[in-house]
């Protein structure tokens, strides 16, 4: 398929989203809500992930080395 | 909504020669391989793809999200936020059973009505291969129409059954047809057994049972009413009927009025067939074991939602072996195959007598409308006697009954010219022409290579409705099919070639096909595509290494 430009791309990805998710056959008021409903969680999800995602993994990371070379590093502790 | 992806298997099926013999078909695991190819003259290939399970998941999740919605619009409806356009019960009757709360009517109400404009299209012209459409708009989503006054002319029509295309408003058979309005008027004003017997059926009915190689037949006025009408006067209680999983309503219906034990085998399937042929035998009725007093299997000759032609040689050798009775439904299959158009028992090349009751209809490649039954001289004089629509139903009206005539003897070469052979052939060209492109281009095709009723699937619901506005766009008329007709997910776009298709049109059809199937990403099929072949240069290039 031959595009004259970025935004007839884009408009035919909406298309698609529209075909894909069933919306096409909706009202205009159904198709803002489906959508917003959607965006919002989407964006609730990486908003989640970019605040969290970072210490969760810090943490793992923590808690596997802290398995692996742990009883060192607590023996020290009690001498020192 | 448990995930059941229909697991049909991509079933290439040629004729492959198997020694297996008939009476081991139980338990087989590919039911659709050709056990016995020795029954059949040519390859039988029938293919239904898999559904790709992406999107078998993706069309799901768009009815469930179709579904929150529907029930959302009913909780508007219900509270009165939304003012509701739907048939609803009265106020004094809302403490009895709901009439409207049941699938059927919530997929209408909410799903139906949004792509409602598909459908029930109003036609201005003959529907021949093109046609004129009056264009209407809604301004309430598809709630109501209303007319604009445009017409739009010149619609490339894929979806009217007019497989020979005798649907025409000129030529020798509309000609004969108005001498038969001058002489004998519209209507006959009476049932067939009391004073609508007109010397136009006589002769009608002589040509049909020639035609179809019968000793005798009956016409009817109506192809649906042929089937419900009179499956009760041949069967009845202490009988069985074994009718095909994909049966069409009026088969169904008919089976459900006479009272008879209905059991249902798998599609096209002869080891399904036979296991039941061979459990109804040994095990007899129900409670009291006696033996039925007649077993009926009823098939059909071209399934048109699935365009699979029914595996007749196999039918008839289990009919024969088990001394069943044989109902042959040629509503698609009568005028659109085989080589003299005599439908599927010339495609397969058997003796009609082998059928036990023909029926068939002149919607079809005639052009006309009704339907009629072939068979036995007995058979024939006890349906006229015993048939509800012989006795209640009005007779078949006379410019009816002459187009019927007229074109029959067209299709059998007796009016003189070549015109018929010429349609028969140009219906098969054009059938092999189209499905092999549709094909080439990666579109999932189902059924038979040579039923002229071609159905593209297009599995997503919204996709249903884009389809068929898109086609309209570019000056096609198509025909889309959704649930209840089909599988919920399994809804399709179904082309019917006509024998009046030029080359051009289909050319442009399949042009656009092309492109709304880019669109709207249509073209799922994941089978290799068969590349060119190179000709000499291919063999040279072997011969090098």
């Amino acid at each position: 398929m031959n595009f004259k430009s970025f935004r007839e791309y884009l408009s035919w990805l909406y298309y698609q989203y529209l075909l894909i998710t069933g919306i096409y056959v909706l009202e205009p008021w159904e198709k803002s809500i489906f959508s917003s409903i959607l965006f919002s969680a989407i964006g609730m999800v990486i908003y989640t992930s970019y605040v969290f995602v970072p210490i969760h993994v810090r943490l793992a990371l923590e808690f596997f080395s802290g398995i692996f070379g742990g009883q060192s590093e607590s023996t020290m502790a009690l001498i020192n | 909504m448990s995930l059941h992806v229909p697991s049909m298997g991509w079933r290439p099926v040629q004729g492959v020669p198997c020694l297996r013999p008939m009476s081991a078909g139980i338990g087989s695991s590919n039911q659709n391989v050709t056990h016995n190819s020795s029954l059949y003259k040519k390859p039988f290939e029938e293919s239904f793809e898999e559904t790709p399970l992406l999107v078998a998941v993706l069309t799901y999740m768009g009815y469930g999200i179709l579904t929150i919605f529907g029930y959302l619009r009913d909780f508007l409806r219900h509270w009165s936020i939304e003012k509701c356009q739907v048939a609803r019960e009265k106020e004094e009757q809302k403490d009895f059973v709901p009439l409207y709360q049941d699938f059927e009517n919530f997929y209408t109400r909410n799903l139906y009505m949004r792509i409602r404009d598909n459908w029930n299209r109003p036609i201005c012209s003959v529907p021949g291969a093109k046609m004129d459409l009056v264009e209407s708009v809604s301004h309430d989503f598809n709630w109501t129409f209303e007319h604009t006054g445009r017409v739009v002319k010149d619609v490339i029509n894929m979806g009217s059954y007019n497989y020979l295309g005798f649907a025409e408003n000129n030529g020798a058979c509309a000609d004969a047809a108005i001498e038969a309005t001058e002489k004998y008027g519209v209507g006959v004003a009476s049932s067939r057994c009391e004073m609508g017997n007109l010397d136009i059926h006589e002769e009608l009915e002589r040509l049909v049972a020639r035609f179809l190689g019968v000793e005798s037949s009956m016409a009817f006025g109506m192809g649906f009413a042929t089937n419900s009408m009179n499956i009760p006067a041949l069967t009845g209680k202490g009988c069985l009927i074994l009718s095909d999983e994909l049966n069409h309503a009026s088969l169904v219906l008919g089976a459900r009025l006479a009272g008879s034990t209905i059991r249902v085998f798998k599609h096209n399937n002869m080891q399904s067939l036979e296991k039941l042929l061979r459990d109804a035998i040994a095990h007899g009725q129900p409670r009291t074991h006696r033996p039925w007093k007649k077993i009926l299997i009823v098939v059909e000759g071209i399934y048109s939602m699935e365009g699979s032609i029914v595996r007749l040689p196999e039918v008839v050798a289990l009919k024969k072996r088990y001394k069943a009775y044989l109902y042959l439904d040629e509503a698609h299959s009568i005028g659109a195959l085989g080589p003299n158009g005599r439908g599927v028992v010339d495609y397969f090349g058997l003796d009609p007598k082998d059928v036990d009751i023909m029926m068939g209809t002149f919607t079809k490649s005639f052009g006309a409308a009704g339907g009629y039954i072939g068979g036995k001289k007995e058979l024939i004089d006890y349906l006229r006697c015993h048939s509800h629509s012989a006795l209640y139903a009005i007779s078949m009206s006379p410019p009816v009954a002459q187009q019927i005539i007229s074109s029959m003897k067209s299709i059998m070469g007796e009016d003189g010219t070549t015109l018929g052979a010429d349609r028969l052939r140009q219906l098969s060209e054009n059938t092999t022409y189209f499905r092999r492109k549709l094909r080439e281009m990666g579109f999932i095709i189902y059924g038979n290579d040579d039923s002229p009723v071609v159905p593209m699937m297009l599995y997503m619901p919204a996709k249903i409705g884009a389809f068929g506005r898109e086609m309209l766009k570019r000056n096609i008329g198509t025909v889309v099919v959704g649930f209840p007709a089909t599988p919920i997910i399994e809804s399709r776009a179904r082309f019917c070639v006509s024998a009046a298709h030029t080359r051009e049109m289909l050319d442009t059809a399949l042009e656009a096909t092309d492109e709304v199937g880019d669109l709207l990403q249509l073209k799922y099929s994941r089978r290799e595509q068969p590349l060119p072949s190179l000709g000499w240069m291919a063999e040279e290039s072997l011969l090098q290494d």
